[in-house]
């Protein structure tokens, strides 16, 4: 066995667009590098930031973290959807097996490390501040998860300056995802990077679940703001739904490394198993990131409506009992393994059900609006976009919760469209919303408006021009992940394809300038922050975390980084077989946990 | 658009159960965006003829009634997914005189082979059968997870290794319908598309014995060649052996 | 003294262990199959070795001879893992390792998972006895006695359902 394992100098060897994705991290990581030390800030970045043990500070850089994997996620996105327009009865420019690693890394990014990492830097921004208190449960514990987090994201940078990563769609399924049919280092990649930002979201879950329910002071339960309750349940599901992943990924991972037979095709391996495993955690994950969203929206609602939340007691009855039924609602993502009328329907009936809770919770926003006196800032325009967009990705969510009428649609465009619809609707516009809502209570800058507006209006026809033609493509019976069609396939005499492709790709293009109208918002806000300054409480809302100003806390410690370079090398070392250093870095891991410092800290 | 273009008895089905669902839904949704947009613009700031009641929070009929109305939709919603999943569950055979025609599918990398124990014959990327017969498939697999695909005779299904899954399809009229594989299986993907031939009782009976007598035949050495990973043409094959079965077998189940 | 947000802390992540174990229980329910290979004297003695060793490391908890109870439930913790590591050689050398078979590769996980997490909590004693701190003491009675409720479980379901 080679002192380096796998890893040969043929690993950083790649395609020329691959050479381009990998030439362009190593510049970006190098001049960012630079740039800090011309601008002689490593000390200040060491002590006020990567150590800092303040959650404001932990979720500024986790939202940071969120940003710069949302820019490659939706990079992988252009890419996916200008190949797809320039590929009908052609072969495009990317080829199928790059082409699979992109769909797959998009999917992994935008979940994992945009979604997730936006999420649990808005928690942990807003969450103490609405319980009153300075700080969540476990401070260490906060920064642990926060590197745990950045060395997953690490990792699946880290695949494309050396090997590959997975190209097998970002839940891996089996037997696409063992060592027969994935012989190189990719779905390892995958693995390890998800299995340690997993434990990071782990922690956090149960961090923030004890934060809310031991540091809320005097504050009573149903006296909490929404946001804290739609956390509250979030939390709930990451700590019921995570171990699962965490189990799933560790028995593939004994697979493809060990030789055992979970999911492989011989000796009793059972890949529908893995399916069922990792779908028991998939549905719940939706909702862990559509909540917070959710109580984000309540939030805005009220306050833009200046009127009370209505339906609070509801909202809260609504909140929890789609905690509980996203338990029971799994089969619904694969209908179509066969698994017989009775079981398909229940879970069919299950999933309509969770209409019921979020239809409420439409109503109960509606009649915040009743009778309120809405002004159309920013946030308010997220949620106005929202509502329609979600509403109809709902709809689509009803009409594939039907087994016979999923039969058509599963795993076509159509699919894709609503998951879109769902997640950019309700998860991506809601931490708009809750950015541009918070951002004045944490730097005292309001941002631009005219730029806010000019996003929200870009982003709207860009997503609609992106994902209806592909419901329209689903019903014409293109199923995804195709990298190109076929002169020969059915499809490409199909005669409204090649012009719906095109204007999907269209729609990417206007969401680029939508994302690119909302960097100009925030450089202009910053740059002018002398017009933007704002004081206490710009919005005149009357949650609590608006009603006393945020004071920096000043606790470091340097161990969360230590853990999450450990956790690097550890991940690393598995991917590539060299285990040695997996070896090592585990007693690190291991060190670093038995000399945990104080008490508090202690878990 | 097979939901406009069905010709299968089971695609039709499945279209009115989108289309009736769909419209049940509306049912909820148009007025959803038709408040929305007219709270929007009615109690916007600017409008000072709107009431304006800030603490007005809770009204126990009126969240009753939006509680009740989703739940009875969904009620319905439910009755009718019961209903139609038992209706058309794809084990179920199709209503018919005559006994379905038995087809075995096996997903290969990247390409569908498709037997036809009893009469002698097989096909590559091809399927031959007779319109207004019920076919009734048996689908497993010899690569990773694909869905076997007609959208316009009817939804879809997965082929497993060591799994036998069951489908019951009927063409209603003669033509030509794409089959795709609707599950992500590698990089040759995309190249997994089939064209099925619905046609005339006598035509097909004519293509079995023409492809019986003049095709090349398949063998267990042409099946493992098979096995290795490509796109192929079209082809048709004598078949006499039972490849299904054993490969089934081969998976341990 | 723990505090109340560290107990709650500690009771979440064990009820998150319970999912994971519940995983493992469900993967093993599912790939089940059957060899001859285990021998109850065997594993009672496993099981008699754990019990015992939650009884000691509860006196540990409620009396002022925190050295003597916890190096008796090292010792018994550490006898369970000897007997489990001898189980699992001679199960890999009889050509029953995870590798001959989906039912042998999710025993070896269920079991090895609950192993493992029976090894840190050795690790933890004796780092708590060399340390000579025993604030944390009150959670890992909590984790101990969760690892024999695992064992239970494990016992009769993995066990005893795989002689009958």
């Amino acid at each position: 066995m080679s002192l380096f394992g796998l890893l040969t100098p043929q690993a950083f060897i790649h395609g020329p667009i691959e050479t381009g994705a990998q030439i362009i991290v190593i510049v970006a990581v190098l001049v960012t590098v630079l740039a800090i030390t011309y601008l002689g800030r490593w000390r200040w970045l060491w002590q006020q930031w990567l150590t800092s043990l303040d959650p404001k500070r932990i979720g500024i850089m986790y939202i940071l973290l969120s940003f710069v994997m949302f820019g490659r996620g939706f990079v992988d996105a252009l890419m996916m959807k200008s190949q797809q327009a320039l590929a009908v009865g052609a072969p495009g420019y990317i080829s199928p097996d790059h082409f699979a690693q992109l769909f797959t890394a998009h999917g992994v990014i935008m979940i994992f490390f945009a979604a997730m990492a936006f999420m649990f830097g808005i928690i942990n921004l807003v969450l103490p501040l609405q319980l009153g208190s300075k700080d969540v449960a476990f401070p260490l514990l906060n920064s642990i998860s926060f590197w745990l987090t950045a060395t997953g994201a690490l990792l699946l940078n880290l695949s494309l300056v050396v090997g590959q990563f997975a190209a097998t769609g970002w839940l891996a399924y089996p037997p696409l995802s063992e060592l027969a049919y994935s012989p190189g280092v990719g779905v390892d990649y995958y693995i390890w990077a998800l299995q340690i930002a997993g434990i990071g979201t782990l922690l956090s879950g149960i961090n923030f679940l004890t934060t809310i329910a031991t540091m809320r002071g005097h504050l009573r339960l149903m006296q909490m703001p929404m946001f804290t309750w739609t956390t509250l349940g979030s939390m709930l599901l990451v700590i019921f739904a995570f171990p699962i992943l965490t189990v799933t990924l560790a028995l593939l991972a004994l697979d493809r490394t060990l030789g055992f037979h979970f999911f492989t095709t011989d000796l009793g391996g059972n890949a529908m198993m893995y399916v069922n495993l990792i779908w028991a955690w998939g549905h719940p994950e939706v909702y862990i990131l559509v909540l917070p969203a959710f109580g984000i929206f309540s939030e805005v609602v009220a306050t833009f409506s200046q009127k009370k939340l209505f339906g609070y007691t509801s909202m809260v009855v609504a909140t929890m009992l789609i905690v509980v039924l996203s338990f029971m609602v799994w089969v619904h993502h694969f209908f179509t393994m066969g698994a017989g009328a009775d079981v398909n329907a229940f879970f069919g009936i299950m999933t309509m059900a969770i209409a019921i809770p979020t239809g409420v919770k439409v109503f109960n926003w509606l009649f915040t609006m009743f009778r309120g006196r809405i002004i159309f800032a920013t946030p308010m325009l997220w949620f106005i976009g929202f509502l329609t967009t979600f509403t109809i990705g709902g709809m689509t969510g009803v009409l594939m919760s039907i087994p016979a009428a999923d039969f058509q649609l599963h795993n076509s465009l159509f699919l894709v469209a609503h998951f879109h619809n769902m997640i950019i609707g309700g998860v991506v516009f809601g931490f708009f919303a809750g950015f541009t809502y918070w951002f004045p209570k944490f730097t005292g800058i309001m941002l631009n408006e005219r730029w806010g507006k000019a996003a929200f209006w870009a982003w709207i026809v860009g997503f609609l021009m992106a994902f209806m033609p592909l419901y329209a493509l689903g019903l014409m019976g293109v199923t995804r992940r195709l990298d190109h069609i076929d002169v020969a396939s059915g499809l490409y005499t199909q005669p409204w394809a090649h012009w719906l492709f095109d204007i999907a790709a269209a729609g990417a293009a206007v969401i680029a300038l939508a994302v690119l109208f909302q960097i100009i918002q925030i450089i202009v806000s910053i740059w002018n922050k002398h017009k933007h300054h704002v004081g206490e409480n710009p919005w005149r809302s009357q949650g609590p975390e608006w009603q006393e100003p945020a004071e920096p806390l000043h606790e470091r410690s340097a161990r969360g980084v230590a853990i999450g370079a450990v956790a690097a090398l550890f991940g690393f070392g598995l991917i590539w077989h060299i285990w040695w250093l997996a070896a090592l870095a585990l007693i690190g891991i291991l060190l670093s946990l038995i000399t945990l410092p104080k008490p508090e800290y202690a878990d | 658009m097979y939901l406009l273009q069905s010709s299968g008895i089971i695609a039709s089905q499945e279209a009115s159960l989108i289309i009736q669902a769909t419209l049940l839904m509306l049912i909820v949704v148009v007025p959803v965006f038709v408040l929305l947009f007219f709270f929007a613009y009615y109690y916007r700031a600017g409008n000072h003829k709107a009431r304006y009641s800030p603490n007005w929070e809770h009204a126990k009929m009126d969240e009753l009634i939006w509680w009740a109305i989703p739940l009875e939709i969904i009620l319905v919603l439910g009755a009718l997914t019961w209903g139609s999943t038992h209706a058309l569950d794809p084990r179920k055979p199709l209503p018919s005189t005559v006994p379905a025609l038995q087809v075995e599918v096996v997903a290969l990398p990247w390409k569908w082979l498709f037997l036809y124990p009893s009469l002698g014959v097989a096909s590559l990327n091809t399927l031959e059968i007779p319109a207004n017969i019920p076919v009734e498939f048996h689908i497993t697999a010899d690569a990773p997870m694909n869905s076997f695909w007609v959208p316009q005779l009817g939804g879809q299904i997965y082929a497993m290794t060591g799994m036998d899954n069951r489908l019951n399809l009927m063409a209603d009229k003669p033509g030509d319908y794409p089959g795709y594989s609707a599950n992500y299986s590698g990089a040759g993907f995309a190249g997994m598309h089939f064209v099925v031939h619905a046609v005339a009782q006598k035509d097909f009976e004519a293509w079995v014995a023409a492809t019986a007598s003049t095709s090349p035949v398949l063998d267990q050495a042409t099946y493992s060649a098979l096995r290795a990973p490509s796109t192929e043409q079209e082809r048709t094959y004598a078949y006499r052996i039972d490849l299904y079965h054993a490969i089934l077998k081969q998976f341990g189940h | 003294m723990p505090t109340d947000k560290t107990t709650l802390g500690f009771w979440l992540y064990i009820m998150s262990d319970c999912v994971l174990f519940a995983s493992l229980f469900a993967t093993f329910a599912v790939l089940r199959g059957s060899e001859d290979i285990f021998s109850l004297p065997f594993v009672f003695v496993q099981t008699l070795a754990l019990l015992i060793s939650s009884f000691t490391v509860g006196l540990a908890f409620v009396t002022k001879k925190q050295n003597t109870f916890l190096i008796l439930t090292l010792l018994l913790g550490l006898g369970f893992l000897g007997l489990e590591v001898y189980e699992f050689k001679n199960l890999m050398l009889e050509g029953f390792g995870p590798s001959h078979s989906a039912y042998l590769s999710s025993f070896f996980a269920l079991v090895g998972t609950h192993g493992l997490h029976v090894a840190a909590g050795c690790l933890w004693m004796l780092v708590m006895l060399v340390t000579q701190r025993f604030y944390q003491l009150q959670r890992l009675v909590l984790f101990w006695h969760f690892l024999d409720i695992i064992w239970i479980f494990i016992f009769t379901f993995v066990y005893l359902f795989g002689i009958i």
